[in-house]
């Protein structure tokens, strides 16, 4: 089982950006201890909801055919706690993408409220960390992560064609 | 308008302060980028996207860090130096370093000393004069 920490794409623009919405919910049993009457959204969750977000961004623009692995949190500022009953529509977008590594910045919205500003750097790991070897198939993208973005594609390929 | 020198300077002091996490007086032009900035392999992919993006420029990996090819081709390489053959071709691929202390004894291992702050600034220099 993979953790998923997005509900599903409400955008996406291939090679370009996505966007994403995660409803937050006292069925999560981590917030129940994060915090003892305070339940919030941890942040770190965050910033993995916006990994989840703009790695399948990244993957998808080269066909999931890299291994698309988190290298470097470039930036992580929160300003307000997710609390739940929250919904939050994270924004990523495709700053600089080359054979071996892709940047990407985005911002965590509720509402018209600025919850967080994060920008993450991928790796490609097969054309990096040479002399390393990888498995064969892409252990990154799973079929739970690419039911969240079959989905919206077929919505949107149905969009267009009415 | 061309970029002075010290113009470029600044703008490549921003972007190494804003990719390692450092402070603007730790970024001086002797600096070495693994050495005392602390920059790792991702670093440097960053480091370059950070620089496309401020000067506008097209900056193939290879061409700032050429060291990995070198590296990896036995004929550049013996007893952990790098021959003559292999100080050559580094030079050639990377007219924005000086060599003078690399060059009396160049073991492997002080290669990273090659990158410092003043190759970048060098580096960006060059491809600004041929754009």
């Amino acid at each position: 089982m993979r953790w998923i920490w997005i509900d599903k794409f409400l955008e996406f623009n291939s090679g370009e950006s996505a966007v994403s919405l995660k409803n937050v919910t006292l069925a999560e049993e981590h917030v129940h201890d994060h915090f003892p009457g305070f339940p919030m959204m941890p942040e770190c969750l965050m910033i993995e909801a916006m990994a989840q977000t703009a790695g399948i961004l990244v993957g998808e623009a080269r066909n999931f055919e890299e291994k698309v692995i988190l290298a470097k949190i470039k930036k992580a500022v929160f300003f307000h706690y997710v609390r739940p009953g929250d919904t939050i529509i994270l924004h990523a977008n495709i700053e600089s993408i080359a054979p071996e590594a892709a940047s990407t910045a985005g911002k965590i919205m509720r509402g018209e409220t600025l919850i967080a500003e994060i920008s993450l750097m991928f790796s490609h790991i097969d054309n990096n960390l040479a002399g390393l070897e990888f498995p064969e198939e892409n252990f990154v993208f799973t079929d739970m992560f690419n039911s969240l973005l079959t989905g919206f594609v077929d919505e949107k390929a149905k969009a267009g064609q009415s | 308008m061309a970029m002075s020198r010290d113009d470029i300077f600044a703008e490549v002091q921003e972007v190494l302060v804003d990719a390692l996490g450092l402070d603007d007086d730790e970024v001086t032009a002797e600096a070495t980028l693994m050495g005392d900035l602390g920059a790792e392999s991702i670093d440097f992919l960053d480091i370059v996207f950070r620089l496309e993006k401020s000067f506008g420029i097209k900056m193939p990996r290879e061409e700032l860090f050429p060291a990995e090819n070198v590296l990896s081709n036995p004929d550049f390489i013996s007893g952990g130096k790098l021959t003559a053959a292999g100080l050559v071709e580094l030079k050639e691929k990377m007219p924005h370093t000086d060599f003078t202390s690399f060059e009396a004894d160049p073991d492997v291992n002080k290669m990273a000393d090659l990158f410092t702050v003043d190759s970048v600034v060098n580096f960006v220099e060059l491809k600004l004069a041929a754009s």
